[in-house]
């Protein structure tokens, strides 16, 4: 039956999931969110009716599920995934965002794209190939992108003839992969996306399988801890002057709470010019609070007036980022152009903006291998590189995996104002 | 607050606050996209809101097919003279007066397509540089590829197999003379979640959005409303119905629903349980599987 699983949804409690789904060509990815959509019925029927047609024209039978998330014209002729597909749906315990991306070596940028802001990487392994060149990469995508969570979802079972044996074989070949790797949290479930066992309902054709289906681990995924609630970092966005008679001196910080917790009355300074001051009150359309934490958008104002402007950070007193000039990042090169030989480009950190220059690339890293190649001068598109770069100004960084927000930043080449590369600081 | 989490609601709105504030510091003179639907009508409230209580910074942009409803465009003047925001209007009758569109003819003629001209004159007499959409990744395929910061050359096109990267919330706003970008805050909310947040935060919307009698003919598998701009012949029979509008566009291709939902409630209730997709009551999304996508590249919102 098609209808909206979403009916009786409370809002109060229902978080946000951002899923990354990562796995080599053909290893069922759309099939299996296709599966995910049509089992917790998301499915519209003006949708199903659109891929029956399509499906018929193609001379196949019944509604191929992976229609439902290869949307550009070019990949439905081709039959792959080019670019991240975004695709949405809600349960009542969660709403969920799934970026489906591309599997081919060539794609690693939009792997990466995919990656950044996910909550949870599905990793796809066909069951009857096991772990493979594939797997680790983007295992590796999704540690190196700081995933909190992974689950490798054992596909195809249908063809190994539901075996635990083989299930239990390639688990074991996914853990000697791991201690190359920094994943925090790894399951694994057998499934088959194409007959949905074990995605929405339980299989059973593997009774021996004792946890829990996929949509059901999904729903209930502990995410609230994986914010950082301890450093408190605002960069602040745009300033808020009204100069209207009611608010004639307002002065506000527009920003997005990126990390921690701040009250009013908080000792904050003001970074790069270290001024001191305090939370004087924390505005919004809806009212004053008392406190807020990430990642809400807000408006502070403070008890001193201080020059702030776009691209400051609001901190603690005493949690304070690092203010650096140089530092060591891993970057994943997005470009088709390759970078320039201690090339000047404008880098994007937070609200920030200063113009960089990589001074040093200092290992390439081989993601089929997990090798590191200290010999590699250049970087091409799709490269992983630990690189050196030198800003012309301080930048008030944290590691990345300690934060997300203040560890990231991307690369602009002022010639084509393009987006040229994703850096993870480092130290 | 006891509680240290957003909910998925609060969530999309912080993000949606941020996105704007980025247009704001970003761009130099930036517009809302304003089409008395109910996506624009929400990315105008949540821009009031992330301004908040400085004054409302971006105009309103509408571009007129002429083929309007009445509904609409009271609602549309209203708001401009409480927001105190400039409108400014990109007209598809000029264009068609000014020869640069062809109308089209035949009982199936829309006006659909001639908007991207009127859109993109209006862009660049305007030297407008950035168009805020209140376009959803969930409407349709072709949008789900999209960005949050969607480049446009210096014809108005979209490139869709060679966008700008966008990894975590580093928007790259930069381009160069004559080209703009689109915007799109509210990329990640479905029909659902735009119809919960106008409950939870008590938004105006137009009439048209809520039950009510209205002469009306089916075709296109939905019910057209009668008005002097479409273009009837004999095989057409008039009824009147008790209707809502599910999406707002062109009177002459906006398809209504049958429903009884007259109040916030009722229509989110309705919308909930609803099988089809808000657009395939959509006659211009129905010409082809990627008339979308080819629309979109050519400039279209
Ligand atoms: N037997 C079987 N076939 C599957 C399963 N999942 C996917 N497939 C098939 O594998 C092929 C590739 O699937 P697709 O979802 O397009 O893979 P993608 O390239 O990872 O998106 C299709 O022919 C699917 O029908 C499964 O669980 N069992
Ligand atoms: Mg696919």
């Amino acid at each position: 039956m098609i209808g909206n699983y979403a009916e009786k949804m409370s809002i109060e409690n229902n978080q946000l999931l951002r899923i990354s789904t990562a796995g080599s060509v053909d290893d069922g990815k759309s099939t299996l969110i296709g599966r995910l959509l049509y089992d917790s019925k998301s499915i519209f029927e003006d949708q199903l009716e659109a891929i029956e047609t399509t499906t018929k024209r193609k001379g196949r039978e019944g509604i191929d599920l992976a229609l439902f998330t290869d949307g550009l014209r070019d990949e439905r002729e081709q039959g792959i995934t080019i670019d991240v597909a975004y695709r949405y749906f809600t349960t009542p315990k969660r709403k969920f965002i799934i970026a489906d991306t591309p599997g081919h070596i060539q794609y690693t940028r939009n792997m990466v794209t995919g990656a950044s802001t996910a909550n949870v990487a599905i990793i796809l392994v066909d069951a009857r190939n096991g772990v493979i060149e594939q797997t680790r990469r983007h295992s590796y995508i999704a540690s190196l992108l700081q995933i909190p969570h992974v689950i490798v979802c054992v596909n195809k079972m249908d063809l190994v003839d539901w075996k635990e044996d083989r299930f239990l074989d390639i688990q074991q070949q996914y853990e000697g992969i791991l201690s190359k790797m920094s994943i925090k949290d790894v399951r694994y479930i057998p499934i088959s996306a194409l007959e949905g066992d074990n995605v929405v309902n339980r299989s059973e054709n593997m009774s021996w399988y004792q946890g829990a289906p996929l949509l059901h681990t999904l729903e209930t995924l502990h995410i609230s801890s994986d914010l950082n609630k301890i450093d408190t970092r605002f960069p602040v966005q745009t300033i808020i002057r009204p100069q209207t008679d009611k608010f004639h001196d307002y002065r506000g910080y527009a920003g997005r709470l990126e990390s921690g917790i701040l009250r009013k009355g908080d000792e904050v300074v003001a970074l790069p010019s270290g001024f001191n001051s305090r939370i004087k009150s924390i505005d919004t359309f809806d009212g004053t609070f008392e406190e807020a934490f990430a990642p809400m958008s807000i408006t502070i104002t403070l008890e001193d007036d201080i020059d702030i402007s776009r691209g400051d950070m609001i901190v603690r007193k005493n949690n304070q980022p690092n203010q650096v000039q140089e530092f060591d990042a891993m970057i994943c090169w997005l470009n088709s152009s390759p970078a320039r030989p201690r090339g000047k480009y404008t880098i994007r950190h937070t609200t920030n903006e200063q113009k960089s220059m990589i001074t040093e690339v200092v290992y390439k890293m081989d993601i089929n291998s997990l090798e590191r190649n200290s010999e590699a001068t250049e970087i091409k598109t799709n490269d992983i590189c630990r690189i050196k770069l030198k800003t012309t100004k301080p930048l008030m960084i944290d590691e990345y995996r300690d934060n997300r927000a203040t560890g990231s930043f991307i690369l602009i080449d002022d010639g084509t104002n393009e987006t040229v590369a994703a850096g993870m600081i480092i130290s | 607050m006891s509680k240290y989490y957003l909910n998925y609601l609060e969530e999309l709105e912080s993000e949606a606050i941020f996105v704007l504030r980025e247009v704001a510091a970003q761009f130099r003179n930036p517009v809302i996209l304003f089409s008395g639907g109910k996506d624009s009508i929400v990315v105008t409230h949540l821009a009031r809101k992330a301004f908040y209580p400085a004054k409302f910074p971006f105009a309103l942009m509408h571009v007129d097919t002429g083929h309007n409803f009445p509904e609409t465009m009271e609602f549309r003047d209203q708001l401009i003279q409480e927001l105190g925001a400039n409108l400014i209007v990109g007209s598809v009758q000029e264009a068609i007066d000014k020869g640069r569109v062809v109308e089209e003819k035949g009982r199936n003629a829309s006006r659909n397509v001639l908007q991207i001209t009127a859109l993109l004159d209006t862009i660049e007499s305007n030297q407008i540089d950035c168009a805020i959409g209140g376009g959803r990744r969930d409407e349709e395929k072709a949008r789900a590829k999209e960005r949050f910061f969607s480049h446009r050359d210096d014809f108005g096109q979209w490139d869709p197999k060679n966008q700008r990267p966008e990894l975590w919330n580093l928007f790259n706003g930069k381009h160069f003379q004559g080209e703009h970008f689109r915007v799109f805050p509210i990329s990640n909310w479905t029909e659902m979640d735009v119809w919960n947040y106008i409950l939870k935060e008590n938004i105006a919307i137009p009439s048209l959005y809520f039950a009510h009698e209205r002469e009306v003919i089916w075709r296109n598998n939905s019910w057209i409303p009668v008005s002097e701009h479409l273009n009837m012949d004999e095989r057409d029979s008039p009824v009147t119905k008790k209707i809502r509008f599910r999406t707002l566009g062109d009177i002459t291709i906006t398809g209504g629903i049958e429903s009884e939902a007259d109040t916030l409630e009722k229509i989110v209730e309705e919308v909930a349980a609803m099988r089809q997709t808000e657009r395939g009551n959509r006659a211009d999304d129905k010409r082809s599987e990627s008339s979308m996508e080819d629309r979109k590249r050519e400039g279209y919102f």
